[in-house]
């Protein structure tokens, strides 16, 4: 008997789907829904309105991070309409069984950190929540992607959603980085050289040995940022680094179960001469480490590069688009982006709040101070990395170069919670998002990973983290 | 959910490629439980200046403009974060077609559950579309999947039968998902 070979992604979709009616998209299972403050009241809201329980509370985890505040412990909430909307959370949660890891408990963070932490996160799984970058649990081989607060109601009702089967896109990822050159400037050289909408469509497979090499931290880092070209998904096929990570998490299978799931997540691999829609190839020997110059994830380049002109964009609607960022940021075609002042600098966010993204900023800021004039906030993930990085006193580092430690959340990713850059100032942030005013309204963002977010913040400046490194 | 059958309306031009969804509604208008009356919080940032005065030159403020149902956006309207906030802000100020070149797959998503029409069309179409006078109407007609510009020949725009369906209908997608109820506990139980 032939059989016909598989991708990764087609594995995980046909062992959850339901059932598929004509002229219908496929109905498909979703075992783990993470919920938030922001993107689930509306969604209780319409079940209260039908009289609907959840279907699946023990498939239902939730936590609090948008609008939470990340200066120490139980201080004001920003305003009442977040206050209202924590409450409505934490009753919703109550009501419906729904286990709640709640701000100020130690057991917080954001969602996309937490999931993985608890080992909820698992091979195979399908994994949803109202927000964007749920790709990010696709580094553990998982099909995870964002959905909408409708369909947030869709899965508290039924544990299902109507879902459109996707494209699939395999990006292959070969070489070695440089020095300074990490998960982040992966992911933003794809995003450069694919664009925002590049993948629009697709559920992305990233492959290759550059990929093999990496922690699951910055696997987690690649993943994250899918939705910046557009993808639905990302995902990496599960190895032995995976399954260390997994060992002993709270929620992972253990003994008996733990050897049964494992057997299952070694299948989870694209077969050999199984077929992708597309493929894309990224060098990444050839990266140096990026910067966003404009107002949307696709705009970045190497430190070294020169602020592209619009007159020799390809179009009339990328010049357009070009001038209106560089006209945001305030910047000029044709000049370097190194030696640019910055206000602010923020290491967090579901893309670089992890361990490894804080080891890294560390090793910058070890036995240096904080530029004058230069704000630093660094907020972890989760109360748990908070604790684990203050048991390797990283926070002493942090604090002795002149950086604020805060507690765990999203923080200034998106300027909910009272952290926020105030209108046209700059800010170095390894974050997911550039748009306009997503860190405030008329802040300027550049993206780019802990280390060289650590280089700006002892130089008041964008710098190339590699002069740093030589040191 | 509104149902939806045919429009006639001219349109509103924002013709910005890759509009994000920060920018359909920033995040500061998120904290909120309710969906209705975000559409005075529709393109905030482009509407409104530093002092909350309104800038006179975004097409959303001017007069002519007002009652107009369709928007022709550029490349990748709806990028960026799930926020259905946006397709409820788009909504709430009176739109009821999104015209662009391609949209972002979230977002598709969202708009179909809130009865909002995204008609995706190639770049020469769009190209006439936008270069149509302001006062001109566009008639839409579903059932026909057809477009048709003031002056011009019908023409077909795609649509899946399923999104058709739901929008024609306003079919209620959470209740076609619970009458799977019995497939969904088969399925759970052959696990
Ligand atoms: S850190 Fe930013 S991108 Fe991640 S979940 Fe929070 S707001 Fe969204």
């Amino acid at each position: 008997m032939s059989v016909v070979p598989q991708t990764l992604f087609d594995k995980v979709w046909q062992a959850h789907v339901v059932s598929q009616e004509p002229d219908c998209p496929p109905i498909l299972y979703i075992d783990l829904h993470l919920i938030h403050e922001v993107t689930s009241p509306q969604a209780f809201a319409e079940l209260a309105s039908r009289g609907i329980k959840v279907r699946r509370p023990d498939r239902t985890v939730a936590t609090m991070d948008h609008l939470t505040p990340t200066l120490p412990k139980k201080l004001a909430v920003l305003d009442d309409s977040a206050k209202n909307l924590l409450d409505t959370l934490e009753r919703n949660c109550e009501e419906h069984g729904i286990k709640l890891y709640p701000w100020g408990s130690g057991s917080e963070g954001i969602v996309h950190v937490i999931g993985p932490e608890l080992g909820a996160t698992q091979p195979g799984k399908t994994i949803v929540c109202g927000d964007s970058h749920t790709a990010t649990h696709g580094a553990f081989g998982a099909l995870a992607f964002g959905i909408g607060t409708s369909e947030v109601g869709h899965v508290l009702a039924t544990q299902c959603l109507l879902q459109e089967r996707p494209k699939t896109l395999e990006v292959v990822l070969s070489g070695t980085p440089g020095p300074g050159v990490g998960a982040k400037d992966i992911i933003l050289g794809l995003c450069s050289q694919i664009g925002i909408g590049g993948a629009t469509g697709h559920v992305i497979e990233y492959r290759g040995d550059a990929i093999s090499a990496l922690s699951m931290d910055e696997r987690m880092t690649i993943c994250n940022m899918s939705i910046e070209v557009g993808a639905r998904a990302g995902m990496i096929a599960p190895d032995e680094t995976t399954f260390e990570y997994m060992k002993c998490r709270p929620m992972a299978p253990a003994g008996e179960a733990w050897d049964a799931a494992l057997a299952g997540w070694k299948r989870l691999r694209t077969d050999e001469g199984a077929s992708f829609d597309r493929t894309v190839h990224l060098d990444v020997s050839a990266l140096e480490p990026m910067l966003t110059y404009g107002t949307n994830p696709g705009m970045g380049m190497g430190v070294s590069g020169k602020i592209p002109d619009p007159t020799n964009a390809n179009s009339a609607s990328e010049a357009d688009a070009l001038s209106k960022a560089l006209d945001y940021m305030g910047l000029k075609a044709g000049n370097p982006l190194a030696g640019q002042k910055v206000d602010v600098v923020f290491v967090g966010s579901c893309t670089n709040s992890r361990m490894q993204d804080l080891r890294d900023a560390a090793s910058i800021l070890r036995g240096r101070k904080v530029a004058e004039g230069t704000r630093v906030l660094i907020v972890p993930g989760s109360a748990a990395i908070k604790r684990e990085a203050e048991a390797e006193g990283l926070d002493r580092v942090f604090t002795e170069a002149g950086a604020e430690w805060r507690e765990a959340g999203c923080s200034m990713c998106i300027a909910m919670n009272g952290d926020a850059l105030e209108p046209g100032q700059y800010a170095v942030s390894t974050s997911n998002r550039n748009f306009e005013g997503r860190q405030g309204k008329g802040s300027r963002t550049f993206l780019a990973s802990p280390l060289m977010a650590a280089a700006a913040a002892i130089t008041g400046c964008l710098t190339d983290v590699r002069t740093l490194l030589n040191e | 959910m509104q149902e939806f059958g045919t429009l006639q309306s001219k349109s509103i031009k924002i013709l910005v490629d890759d509009i994000d969804t920060d920018q359909i509604i920033p995040a500061r208008f998120l904290k909120t439980t309710d969906k209705l009356g975000l559409g005075k919080n529709l393109f905030s940032n482009w509407r409104y200046g530093e002092d909350g005065s309104e800038n006179a030159d975004f097409a959303l403020n001017q007069e002519a403009m007002q009652g107009r149902t369709i928007l022709l956006a550029g490349d990748n309207f709806g990028c960026g974060s799930s926020r259905e906030h946006a397709p409820w802000a788009l909504s709430s100020w009176g739109f009821r077609v999104i015209i662009s070149t391609s949209f972002a797959d979230i977002f598709r998503s969202n708009a179909l559950k809130n009865g909002l029409l995204l008609i995706e069309v190639d770049a020469e179409q769009h190209a006439l579309l936008v270069a149509a006078k302001d006062d001109a109407n566009i008639a839409i007609d579903l059932a026909a999947q057809e477009l048709t510009l003031a002056g011009g020949a019908p023409s077909e725009f795609p649509i899946d039968a399923f999104s058709k369906r739901c929008l024609l209908d306003g079919l209620d997608q959470l209740g076609y998902l619970q009458s799977f109820e019995s497939n969904i506990e088969e399925y759970e139980k052959g696990r």
